[in-house]
């Protein structure tokens, strides 16, 4: 057996013969001794000595046993100092007081050597016992308020960068659980140069801190290439490679993306592997669903990444409605899922359709009794692309270098349209012009719909008047994929020219493409028509931009833009 | 034990079966189902007959049986998922990397 660590041990006894009979006993069973003669004493011993055990006579002068008892347990707090009654009593009632005043267990007179040793043994297990837990209880404590401080440190870090977009827009609704980023759940949204929008919700695998992890990254890419004017395809390229390469095998990140454009009325999206997102046609009441056709973020190499998005009509007033699955994954008590056949219940009972979280949030309390805490939805709605206003770029250069002389020439030939998006770079380029970024949103859209008439227009041959119907407008973005895909030959031309004149300047783009060219005067005839889906950018770049004509049959179009003083 | 796990006696085929909710709780004993083995099995068959649910953390430990078997070369079959199941796998597209039935 395990020789036994020698303890103090405190004995309270009133009969001098007992003390010295008992102190004996237990020196020789390899303890150290204290004793006191009344209940008073003891109390005093314990404050001084802190025994780790008493044996305590029950009935004493000056205060009894069970008095002592009561306040040594109070002097003890949350450790264990066993207490064995030492008592001649045997009624029972009296042996349950001993009991009651805090007592451990009771040792009847006169003493058993051996079974007073095997006590003192039984209550010394039960003193280290509750000593570890108490330990263990204290060091959880603390690694607790440890995790919770990180937390709430990271969690404004998150939130921050989740949030530092456009989420404030005017036609986002959005709602999300307080701790749905600590699920991993992600939402962010930012205007692109053009005054398009960009949302994404985004749903790492994992929960807590490590899938939030990956949220910086990928709102960095988001944020970065948006606001450079790239395209959702880019985008996606860039945060699949990052992912793929940042984060281990098993984690990946499941995302809808949408890129809405506000001038053409239409929205491009990219599901991989979140919940069927909604676009709800307010006219018909029709909700289509954006399934998910791809894999998630993070899984597969840029090779084998699939970047091919879809694109839908939208009026105004339309409303894309997206989810995390922490609606449809919601489980009731016998394991059931809320699932999408209930979500497509609340959307047909829905009457108000700026209630639809609440009839959400509330069918799904009906449905669990309790809300899940990764719960993510947002809304956005279609506006007339006057309501909207891109955020100003801020710059933080001096203006000492910018450049007011100059031209460029550029030939983006087959194999480049395929997959390169030039305007971010020929974005960047006029906007080291400083008088030009005040107009940087007028001047992304005017080159964006210049490049993409000169490419799938001119270059692919693709027919605009195709997008005159909703099913016209899916087959149009078909055979603009499958031509893309399938182009060899071909170019656009980007000519800029910058020029001072005055006190400020002029530049001229001008965009040649090798396709067929148009019929310019009869275009130029077409009254400017807001509600069809087709043919708009034409009149949009005579809008923004100044002295826009075409040339060479519709293959060479130029358009001027003027500053007048530096900025 | 919720992952079962059996090699044919040729050694060549390893069958993993998942029981009851294919989560995070799983993570260590799938794990070892595979990683233990003396012998690289030729194919793998997950068999998610008894397996009631399954969440990302399942994905994430479906993608790393998957990398641990060779990536693109890899012979892994799902089979015997319920419909919640495939549901699930259908949504997050990931037929595109496994044998799912």
């Amino acid at each position: 057996m395990q020789a036994q660590e020698p303890l103090t041990i405190l004995i309270a006894e009133d009969s001098a013969a007992d003390r010295l009979l008992l102190s004996t006993i237990v020196r020789r069973q390899g303890h150290q001794v204290l004793t006191a003669a009344n209940g008073a004493e003891a109390v005093e011993t314990f404050k001084e000595q802190q025994p780790d055990l008493v044996l305590m006579d029950a009935l004493m002068p000056v205060m009894d046993g069970f008095e002592a008892a009561r306040q040594i347990k109070a002097l003890a707090g949350e450790a264990l100092v066993p207490i064995i009654f030492l008592t001649s009593l045997t009624e029972s009632e009296a042996l349950a007081r001993c009991l009651e005043a805090g007592g451990d267990d009771f040792l009847a007179k006169p003493y058993n050597q051996v079974i007073l040793a095997a006590k003192i043994k039984a209550m010394d297990r039960l003193r280290r016992l509750q000593a570890t837990v108490l330990q263990q209880r204290d060091l959880i404590a603390r690694h607790h308020d440890y995790l919770l401080n990180e937390q709430r440190v990271a969690k404004a870090v998150f939130d921050k960068v989740a949030h530092s977009g456009c989420l404030s827009a005017p036609n986002i609704r959005y709602l999300q659980s307080p701790y749905a980023l600590f699920n991993g759940d992600l939402l962010l949204a930012a205007y692109t140069p053009a005054g398009d929008m960009h949302v994404m919700l985004g749903d790492f695998t994992g929960h807590g801190l490590p899938a939030a992890v990956g949220a910086m990254p990928l709102a960095e890419v988001f944020y970065g290439m948006t606001a450079k004017g790239y395209g959702l395809t880019e985008t996606l390229r860039e945060m699949n490679a990052k992912l793929k390469r940042i984060l281990p095998v098993d984690m990946f990140c499941c995302a809808t993306l949408l890129s809405l454009s506000f001038q053409s009325r239409s929205v491009e999206v990219w599901n991989g592997g979140m919940p069927d997102g909604y676009l709800h046609r307010m006219a018909s009441g029709e909700r289509v669903p954006l399934p998910a056709r791809h894999l998630p973020l993070g899984i597969l190499s840029a090779q084998a990444f699939d970047d091919r998005t879809d694109v839908y009509p939208m009026a105004v007033d339309d409303r894309v409605f997206l989810l995390s699955d922490g609606v449809i994954d919601t489980c009731d008590a016998n394991d059931q899922l809320f699932g999408v056949e209930r979500l497509q219940q609340v959307f047909a009972a829905n009457r108000e359709p700026d209630r639809l979280f609440e009839d959400i949030e509330q069918a799904l309390r009906d449905f669990r009794g309790q809300a899940r805490d990764d719960v993510s939805m947002v809304e956005v709605s279609l506006l007339e692309s006057a309501q909207t206003h891109g955020a100003a770029p801020v710059y933080s250069d001096s203006g000492q270098s910018c450049p007011l002389d100059w031209s460029a020439s550029f030939e983006f030939r087959g194999a480049t349209l395929r997959r390169f998006n030039p305007l971010p770079f020929l974005l960047q380029l006029l906007l080291e012009v400083h008088g030009l970024r005040a107009q940087s949103g007028a001047l992304y859209s005017v080159l964006a719909e210049l490049y993409s008439n000169g490419l799938e227009h001119g270059v692919l041959g693709l027919d605009s008047s195709l997008k005159r119907d909703a099913t016209g407008f899916a087959r149009y973005y078909e055979m603009r994929a499958a031509r893309l895909e399938a182009l060899q030959d071909g170019f656009v031309r980007v000519h800029l020219q910058v020029q001072p004149q005055g006190e400020g300047g002029r530049l001229t783009i001008r965009v040649e493409d090798s396709g067929k060219g148009f019929d310019v005067a009869r275009v130029m005839e077409r009254p400017v028509d807001n509600v069809r889906l087709s043919g708009r950018g034409i009149g949009l770049v005579r809008q923004l931009g100044r002295n826009a004509t075409w040339s060479d049959q519709g293959r060479s179009a130029s358009v001027e833009f003027f500053w007048e003083i530096e900025a | 034990m919720s992952v079962v796990t059996e090699v044919s006696p040729d050694g060549h085929k390893l069958t993993i079966a998942v029981k009851g909710r294919f989560d995070f709780g799983r993570h260590q004993e799938f794990r070892a189902s595979y990683e233990q083995l003396d012998k690289k099995p030729e194919s793998i068959v997950v068999d998610l007959k008894e397996a009631t649910y399954l969440d990302s953390s399942a994905l994430g430990m479906l993608l790393l049986l998957r990398d641990h078997a060779g990536g693109d070369e890899s012979d892994i079959r799902v089979v015997n998922s319920s419909s919640d199941v495939k549901k699930i796998l259908a949504i997050s597209n990931f037929d595109k990397l496994f044998d799912i039935s």
